[in-house]
């Protein structure tokens, strides 16, 4: 198998090799409609050694990661976690895919602030996230969509303005300095014929 | 009866209205939580996107904070959280160099003996009987349609719950309660989760099949165990009705909130009152 495939199956713990393409995964997907290639037309991109065209394509940014696929493959293909993996490789290789812009940021977002506080401070993500998109799109409706949400929240007792914090708020930021050594160095390169 | 209790960030922040049903309710029914020290996110929706080894480790941690401090069950009443510690529960049981990796990495051993529960299964142990000698008014005139989502039932050789195609247990607490449950479609397909900000369309358009199904079988109420199915199908409602032109004007209440009513406390005490849709 060519290394990328290895690298993925190894993140994954599946092996993407058993699937034969009956199409389970993409039958119950939830979001299958809004993909232009679905879960298993991914999956057997990673196959046949075309990685490169699932880490462009916008289709692993739809994945809801509901684990329909995973748990429905006869063959027992961890496909969720494939599309994980490939969203992993996707961020670290900095592929562009205009669609998974604001679910990056989005995600991105969430763990910076995980990192800093050890749980998560709605209202500063928030913040971070349209700040960010905002910088990426110059977008003003994105930024004021939800503006009006806010203080009916906030009726409800449901928004607070300072957000928890751990105790130990060091130990969270060396187990993320860990993390995102550990992860494999030199990723595998795409093979040539897939470079766009 | 006591459990360990990992909250997850959720129920301390915009679903704190969970929170307050899961205390009063199990408060009424005799349980005691004990809040796990210093807990720390579970990684959630971000960190399986970004970085496989953080998934594992973040959960992990809290796991050996856990056992450290004698916890043997603990009730995640968030199935995000309850996956994820359960996942990584048992890639620690299962795999030695990955146990002494993570272990090294959280600074505490992990192990992965600690039980993890998620709402129904802390009041399947509670047990039906206690429940039912404990209401005090029975859900007459509650057509429930229960949504399972997820997480609760998948995959299911994580979380070894219930059916994941056909899960009936929260059916069968409702029904013991009085209440009347519908048969429907629509019980484990996904709400959107986490992709309320991130990606609003995928959880405007899923939701809006969820409730319409719902409704379509008849039902008056949906009930969850998950805040973010709740996000999405309580607090959500005004923006589907805004998109799609229907509003469906359905009541969403977590389990605990129906067992509570059913045990004769208020919707205040539940913190029904701070739910978007209201009747």
């Amino acid at each position: 198998m060519e290394p990328l495939a290895t690298q993925i199956d190894a993140l994954a713990h599946t092996h993407v090799r058993e699937c034969y393409q009956c199409g389970k995964c993409t039958a119950g997907c939830p979001v299958a409609e809004r993909m232009a290639n679905p879960p298993n037309q991914i999956i057997r991109w990673v196959q046949i050694g075309q990685v490169g065209r699932a880490l462009r394509g916008d289709s692993i940014w739809e994945c809801v990661s509901c684990q329909t696929c995973s748990t429905r493959c006869p063959k027992s293909v961890n496909c969720a976690g494939v599309i994980d993996a490939l969203r992993q490789l996707a961020v670290e290789r900095a592929a562009d895919a205009p669609a998974r812009r604001r679910v990056v940021l989005f995600q991105k977002a969430f763990l910076h602030n995980i990192r800093r506080n050890g749980r998560l401070s709605e209202l500063d993500l928030v913040r971070q996230f349209k700040t960010a998109v905002f910088f990426k799109d110059l977008s003003i409706p994105f930024l004021l969509k939800d503006a009006l949400l806010g203080p009916r929240m906030f009726q409800r007792g449901k928004l607070h303005l300072t957000g928890q914090k751990v105790r130990d708020r060091e130990l969270v930021d060396r187990i993320f300095a860990r993390c995102l050594q550990s992860t494999p160095q030199a990723p595998a390169e795409l093979s040539p014929e897939e470079h766009p | 009866m006591e459990f360990g209790y990992y909250p997850g960030c959720a129920l301390h922040g915009s679903s704190n209205d969970y929170e307050k049903s899961v205390r009063a309710c199990l408060a009424a029914l005799g349980a005691r939580l004990r809040e796990l020290d210093d807990w720390i996110c579970c990684g959630a929706t971000a960190a399986h996107v970004i970085n496989q080894t953080l998934a594992v480790a973040l959960p992990a941690r809290n796991l050996g904070v856990a056992e450290r401090d004698g916890l043997a069950s603990v009730l995640a009443p968030c199935p995000m959280c309850s996956m994820e510690l359960l996942k990584a529960g048992r890639m620690m049981a299962d795999d030695a160099t990955l146990r002494q990796t993570i272990s090294d990495i959280v600074e505490i051993p992990v192990e992965g003996k600690t039980e993890v529960l998620n709402l129904i299964q802390v009041l399947q142990r509670i047990g039906l009987d206690t429940i039912k000698e404990a209401v005090t008014k029975p859900l007459e005139g509650v057509s429930a349609a229960c949504y399972y989502g997820c997480l609760l039932t998948r995959p299911p050789a994580t979380v070894r719950f219930d059916d994941c195609e056909h899960p009936s247990s929260m059916e069968t607490i409702l029904e013991a309660l009085g209440a009347k449950t519908v048969a429907w479609n629509y019980k484990t397909e996904c709400c959107g989760a986490g992709m309320t900000m991130a990606g609003e369309e995928t959880v405007l358009d899923l939701s809006n099949k969820i409730l319409a199904n719902a409704a379509a079988h008849g039902a008056n109420c949906l009930v969850v165990a998950c805040p973010m199915c709740h996000v999405n199908l309580d607090m959500k409602q005004a923006d589907i009705a805004r998109r799609y032109g229907h509003a469906h004007n359905m009541v969403v209440y977590y389990l605990s909130d129906l067992v509570g009513l059913a045990l004769g406390l208020s919707k205040r005490d539940l913190a029904i009152d701070k739910h978007f849709v209201v009747k």
